[in-house]
């Protein structure tokens, strides 16, 4: 029988998935980033319709409890997200110095 | 031609009487790149007779330098002086800096305040922080110097053309360094005097300058 919150979470994991469609679509997702999320709410989708599948998954880890690894995992994805995100900003912080230093230098180049 | 870029973030008290120090001297193309002051930084700075350079909003230090750099570059200068806004240099040293660059052919001169007697440096900043921030340069960079971090240096035309300074912070140091090693340039350090006025960076100004160097790396 499913439960209510199983219902609630995979159906938010097939929207999430349909969003990563629209982005493929729109260009801002490569190919390769599309099928990772897929894969990634797929995933997630199969962990909470069959709670158990992560007990085999924990006992090839060596870890005691499928919901540890699972919180393991999670951990693991969420530093990888954190990283990639302080990337982004990053690159941002610098296009955001290019856009200062043309302002600065706007009608400045004129020689003396 | 010769341009001294000065980097200056709210320094309204103290950048009139740095530009005014440097014209004294003769060197009349100072750039101040103000970084985004909230305060008459710009005001005061071209009073004294600056090019001023502003920034619309606060980049960092190593991003103001690149500005002035290119703004120099594009005006034809033979050689720019790195030289900071808050009066803890000499403008005495400019000159014999660039002798020395000229006199033994080099592409950079860079400040120390180790070379001679004249900087009084605060005991926990001399024998604790730079003896860490010089080794921590030197792992990075792969040169040795006898000071970090120190915001005097001369650049040549041909070094100012080979680097961009992509580290907005001030990471900016240990980058300009280390693409002078990897650019193949002549470099030297050269004895400053440094005044303290106040403490400058700390411990955890280190920790940020290696945080931008690893993001940097990734970034490339």
């Amino acid at each position: 029988m499913l439960l209510v919150f199983q219902i609630i979470l995979v159906g938010f994991f097939a929207l999430a998935a349909l969003k990563a469609a629209f982005r493929f679509r729109a260009g801002e997702l490569t190919l390769f980033g599309f099928i990772g999320w897929l894969f990634f709410w797929a995933a997630a989708a199969f962990i909470v319709l069959w709670p158990d599948s992560t007990f085999y998954l924990a006992k090839q880890l060596g870890v005691g409890r499928g919901a540890d690894a699972v919180v393991y995992a999670s951990i693991a994805a969420l530093f990888f997200l954190v990283f990639r995100l302080s990337i982004k900003v990053e690159r941002l912080k610098r296009e955001t110095t290019k856009l200062a230093r043309r302002e600065a230098l706007d009608g400045k180049n004129e020689r003396l | 031609m010769i341009f001294i870029v000065i980097p200056a973030r709210d320094e309204e008290g103290r950048i009139g009487r740095v530009v005014r120090g440097l014209f004294e001297r003769g060197w009349n193309k100072t750039v101040v790149v103000d970084d985004g002051s909230a305060d008459r930084t710009a005001a005061e700075a071209e009073a004294a007779g600056a090019i001023v350079l502003r920034h619309p909003f606060n980049r960092g230090q190593g991003a103001a330098l690149q500005t002035g750099d290119e703004y120099a570059l594009a005006q034809g200068a033979e050689a720019v002086v790195h030289f900071d806004g808050d009066g803890q240099f000499n403008p005495d040293d400019v000159a014999p800096a660039l002798a020395k660059l000229k006199e033994k052919n080099l592409d950079a001169v860079l400040g120390s305040r180790f070379l001679d007697g004249r900087s009084r440096v605060p005991f926990f900043k001399k024998y604790f922080l730079l003896p860490l921030a010089r080794f921590v340069n030197r792992l990075l960079t792969g040169v040795r110097l006898t000071d970090a971090h120190n915001g005097f240096r001369v650049l040549s035309r041909r070094a100012l053309e080979k680097i961009k300074i992509t580290q907005d912070g001030m990471a900016h140091n240990s980058e300009i360094v280390e693409k002078l090693k990897r650019a193949g340039l002549a470099f030297a350090e050269f004895p400053v005097e440094v005044t303290y006025s106040e403490y400058g960076q700390g411990a955890a100004g280190g920790l940020k300058i290696l945080r931008d160097w690893f993001f940097g790396k990734i970034i490339g």
